[in-house]
């Protein structure tokens, strides 16, 4: 414990008394962690931004879609039909996670009037399977099914239209049409392009303004309604081979297609992204090293006789070499820490919606990926450590009485 | 038992041209424990190479060294390591302390190859001992902002900081004025009296050489008894008869 201690306390001091050439070392290595770890953390928010924006639009990985219809009067198969084949399916499978996704027009009685507004009609675990993440409020849940007001959840620009500022004061819409309904807005998402609104409401609900089980044939205006199937990736293809035929079979004579729909290659493009970023980082950092080491071939020689003095203190070699060693990763690694701060406020303070997400508000600002700060302390230690190689073996090679011989 | 036994001592180094350069021609030297040897000789005699032996910072290639009584030619070179901070403090002619370091730190160096309680209380230690060479009021200058009686005396209280058993000194004085010199060359006998340690010093000064319980002279990497000097009596002329001879 003690030589440990010692030895970087040496090291330390060795720091600090020269600071100058220190830093002056330093430069080389500071600029390339900077640049490494602010291109690798905005890669990895890039990637990150992706696969959010991918997984709102298309599903967690693996998500199956599967769309079902009778081919020759274009409409949904009977629900009760349908909800026992698919109850079957997903308990052969052992599939827990399903969602169904329906479209609609719903007409909403806004302060400018009535407006038809896009609707998705969805089960509450579409939230889980989209990682839907509201801004404010909640997301649709189980019991909303049975509330004697439908619940709805709206974007932003509904909620603007609707001229409240935000969920404080409990806000309700009328839903118009034959006979209309009071919802309540319980949540707002943070979703579509510039004054567009859009609403979710749960599918086929069991309130009293919605009829059970009864399919709206204006929906087939919009797309089939669409079964979603959370599985494992490696599951994927099976289960698809076997949804169209298994239900297919079950609701004889209805077409059932399947596809998955979360969006794939994604990873590796970002993957390959990443790659060539950390790449060019390497070959800066790489330059920065030999910097260091540099200098420190320079001083080395110029030590020679410190290490002498050294020696006669009973200095063993082991000592000497990690002494000069750690002095070197001590260095770097300050200079490390330095580069990840600066490239921390750096990132932190770049408007990313508008750089990563064009224009769009994030739903979360991503925090600094803290892989990436790890990452760039960790290569300054390891140049570090490189650079201080060649000087430590130098200085315990280095003939004690020649050093010490003025 | 004698602490340090150098037993026909012979160092030779091989030249570029394939000759070999005998430095000592077999040493013979018993140092006690506490006890004040001087070296003299001329430049290039081989007084350095011989301080260096004794260090365990040079092997000999001929004769044996006994450390304790014990052997030190087949020791690895770790054991030498530790060995030579534990037993030896040394005091060089150009101080070598290490630069932009306190005097403090300067002193406190050594222990950091210490272990336990030596290495933690270093600061401490290092104080005390500034003190005791009357620098306690300069701990935390730099080398480079003291005189060189200054420096040196850091030197000296770096070289007894770990309470070595044995100091070698060499030529402590020869970067200082006479003065200046016999002043750091009193201390570094008196505080290595008070360590217990015993004090061997190359020097060209026979001033310095009669603080000595002993005197050797070195000529041509031969080491030889000197003949007893005249009567302490005449110190401050260096004319004394028998010395002269030894000086270079
Ligand atoms: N490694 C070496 N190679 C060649 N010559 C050396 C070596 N070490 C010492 N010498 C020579 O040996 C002689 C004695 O050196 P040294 O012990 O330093 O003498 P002193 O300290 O008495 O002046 C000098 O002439 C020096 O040049
Ligand atoms: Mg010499």
């Amino acid at each position: 414990m003690i030589p440990v201690l010692a030895t970087l306390a040496e090291a330390w001091s060795e720091v600090r008394v020269h600071r100058a050439r220190v830093v002056l070392s330093l430069v080389g290595v500071f600029l390339a962690v900077f640049a490494m770890t602010t291109v690798t953390a905005l890669g990895l928010l890039v990637a990150q931004v992706q696969q959010e924006q991918g997984e709102r639009m298309g599903g967690r990985s693996a998500t199956i879609g599967v769309t079902a219809y009778d081919p020759q009067t274009g409409m949904p198969p009977d629900p009760q039909e349908w909800d026992a084949a698919v109850a079957d399916l997903t308990e052969r499978y052992g599939i827990t996670t399903t969602a169904s996704i329906g479209y609609e027009e719903t007409r909403f009685r806004l302060p400018g009037g009535t407006q038809a507004v896009q609707t998705k009609r969805v089960s509450p675990s579409y939230g889980q399977l989209h990682r839907v993440e509201p801004i404010e409020g909640r997301w649709l849940r189980e019991g909303d099914r049975d509330s004697l007001a439908p619940a709805v959840v709206v974007n932003e620009a509904f909620l603007a239209a609707l001229g409240v500022p935000d969920l404080s004061a409990r806000p309700t819409v009328v839903i118009g049409g034959g006979d209309p309904v009071r919802a309540v807005v319980v949540g707002v998402v943070r979703e579509g392009y510039g004054e567009e609104l859009l609403a979710y409401r749960v599918d086929r609900s069991a309130g009293p303004w919605d009829a059970p089980g009864v399919a709206d044939p204006s929906a087939m205006a919009f797309g089939p309604s669409t079964l979603e199937l959370w599985v494992r990736p490696e599951q994927a293809d099976e289960v698809m081979a076997v949804v169209s035929h298994d239900l297919g079979l079950a609701l004889g004579g209805v077409q059932v297609d399947a596809y998955r729909s979360d969006s794939q290659g994604l990873e590796e493009t970002l993957g390959m992204l990443r790659l060539a970023i950390r790449g060019a980082g390497v070959v800066v950092l790489v330059l920065g090293g030999l910097g260091v080491l540099n200098i420190g071939l320079v001083t080395v020689r110029q030590r020679i006789r410190e290490i002498g003095v050294r020696r006669s203190f009973g200095a063993t070699s082991s000592r000497v070499f990690s002494a000069i060693m750690l002095e070197s990763v001590c260095a770097t690694f300050l200079a490390g820490l330095a580069a990840v701060a600066l490239s921390v406020v750096l990132v932190r303070n770049l408007p990313l919606d508008q750089l990563l997400n064009s224009g769009i508000p994030l739903a979360e600002t991503p925090a600094f990926p803290v892989a990436a700060a790890v990452e760039g302390l960790v290569a300054a230690t390891a140049v570090g450590a490189l650079a201080g190689l060649l000087p430590a073996v130098i200085a315990v090679r280095a003939r004690v009485i020649d050093a010490i011989r003025f | 038992m004698t602490l340090l036994a150098l037993r026909g001592i012979s160092r030779e180094v091989g030249l570029p041209d394939g000759g070999v350069l005998p430095i000592l021609t077999r040493v013979d030297l018993e140092v006690a424990a506490g006890e004040h040897v001087a070296i003299v000789g001329r430049s290039g005699s081989g007084k350095s190479t011989l301080l260096n032996i004794l260090g365990l910072l040079d092997s000999p290639t001929g004769g044996e060294y006994l450390l304790d009584g014990e052997p030190t030619g087949a020791l690895r070179a770790r054991r030498r390591a530790r060995l030579r901070g534990e037993v030896f403090g040394f005091v060089f002619q150009q101080f070598n302390l290490l630069p932009r370091r306190t005097a403090e730190e300067n002193v406190a160096a050594p222990l950091l190859y210490a272990r336990g309680r030596d290495y933690l209380r270093r600061r401490r230690t290092a104080r005390e001992l500034l003190d005791r060479v009357g620098l306690g009021a300069r701990a935390d200058i730099v080398p480079e902002r003291l005189s060189g009686g200054e420096q040196q005396r850091v030197a000296i209280a770096r070289a007894l900081v770990r309470s070595p058993r044995v100091v070698l000194a060499d030529e402590p004085t020869g970067a200082l004025d006479v003065e200046t010199g016999a002043q750091v060359m009193a201390l570094l006998a008196e505080a290595a009296a008070e360590g217990g340690a015993a004090l061997v010093t190359i020097t060209h000064d026979l001033n310095v050489a009669r603080l000595a319980d002993r005197r050797y002279r070195l000529d041509a990497g031969r080491l030889t008894p000197l003949a007893e000097p005249a009567p302490t009596a005449v110190v401050p002329a260096p004319a004394a008869a028998p010395l002269e001879e030894a000086l270079p």
